[in-house]
């Protein structure tokens, strides 16, 4: 359970909850509306990332109450994002070993 | 025997048993569609015939809104039961179960364009990563939908019982939803976008 207990409390994370989903509704037009911008490849990925990145970061923080969470649970995502960052760029390490022609 | 830390937290990591368990399994996940997203960067960069059907933008822009709103409800039914008011807790896990069925309806749609214009796994790289990704994604959702609806209907008897504990299993199936709302975040501009 979160550290917030009394009805206060719970009320004003609801008013949170509520202001994260207008950031999030927000942040969906914007990515859309990027889209549309006919940017190169480079700074269009980049663009969608950050984004999704903002939006992911809202979620985990906020709905998934990572911004109050107990030391062992971000122990355990820290390996997370350490093996999944390796998982998406060990493979593309296989470019730098490509036959010619 | 009754099994201790199911409300209580442990003295030693500060967390109920439940906690580490869900997030050790979406850690896991994380795992799961990190191969899938790795293996679609890769695809993509390296198919030399690479080549993007129009999806419907549209489509996947409403689901994408549909899902986070299910976050929202999802999360509110939590708070609900922290409110102790279990009427709401029941609307709002009603109205994620019915935003998750909306957005399966909208993806059996969308499917069902696809394939009618011939557009299938076997299609080339894009459709099959496509269809995998998204389909797994959907598997997810189905799972979800039906611990929502257990936890709504015959499970929600161990809030007279025991009304912590099923406000912490609550908890762990926010968690969880949240994740998949968290996968469909980076897959809709991943496969519809760019």
């Amino acid at each position: 359970m979160t550290t917030a207990h009394s009805p206060e409390d719970i009320k004003k994370e609801t008013r949170v909850y509520i202001l994260v989903f207008i950031a999030l509704a927000t942040l969906t037009m914007i990515t859309v509306g990027i889209s549309y911008l006919d940017l190169s490849t480079g700074p269009a990925v980049t663009l969608a990332l950050f984004v999704a990145l903002i939006k992911g970061s809202l979620v985990a923080a906020f709905f998934m109450h990572l911004i109050s969470e107990r030391k062992l649970i971000y122990a355990v995502l820290v390996f997370t994002v350490f093996f999944f960052l390796a998982l998406i760029f060990l493979p593309l390490g296989s470019f730098l070993n490509q036959v010619a022609g | 025997m009754e099994i201790p830390y199911t409300v209580a937290e442990r003295p030693d990591t500060g967390l109920y048993n439940g906690k580490l368990g869900i997030w050790l399994f979406l850690a896991s996940e994380v795992m799961l569609f990190g191969g899938l997203f790795s293996s679609y960067i890769l695809l993509r960069t390296g198919d030399p015939n690479w080549f993007k059907p129009e999806l419907s933008v549209p489509m996947a822009t409403l689901n994408t809104m549909v899902l986070i709103t299910s976050s929202v409800t999802m999360v509110m039914s939590w708070a609900s039961l922290r409110l102790q008011d279990f009427k709401k807790f029941r609307l709002f896990s009603a109205a994620t179960f019915l935003l998750a069925s909306t957005f399966m309806v909208i993806k059996a749609l969308e499917y069902n364009t696809e394939l009618s214009h011939h557009l299938y796994p076997s299609a080339n790289n894009f459709m099959a990563t496509y269809f995998t990704m998204t389909g797994l994604h959907g598997l997810h959702v189905l799972a979800g939908m039906v611990v929502i609806a257990y936890l709504w209907g015959p499970g929600s008897k161990m809030w007279k019982t025991e009304p912590e504990r099923f406000t912490n299993r609550v908890e762990i199936t926010g968690l969880y939803w949240h994740f998949v709302d968290l996968v469909w975040i980076f897959l809709f501009p991943a496969l519809y976008l760019l």
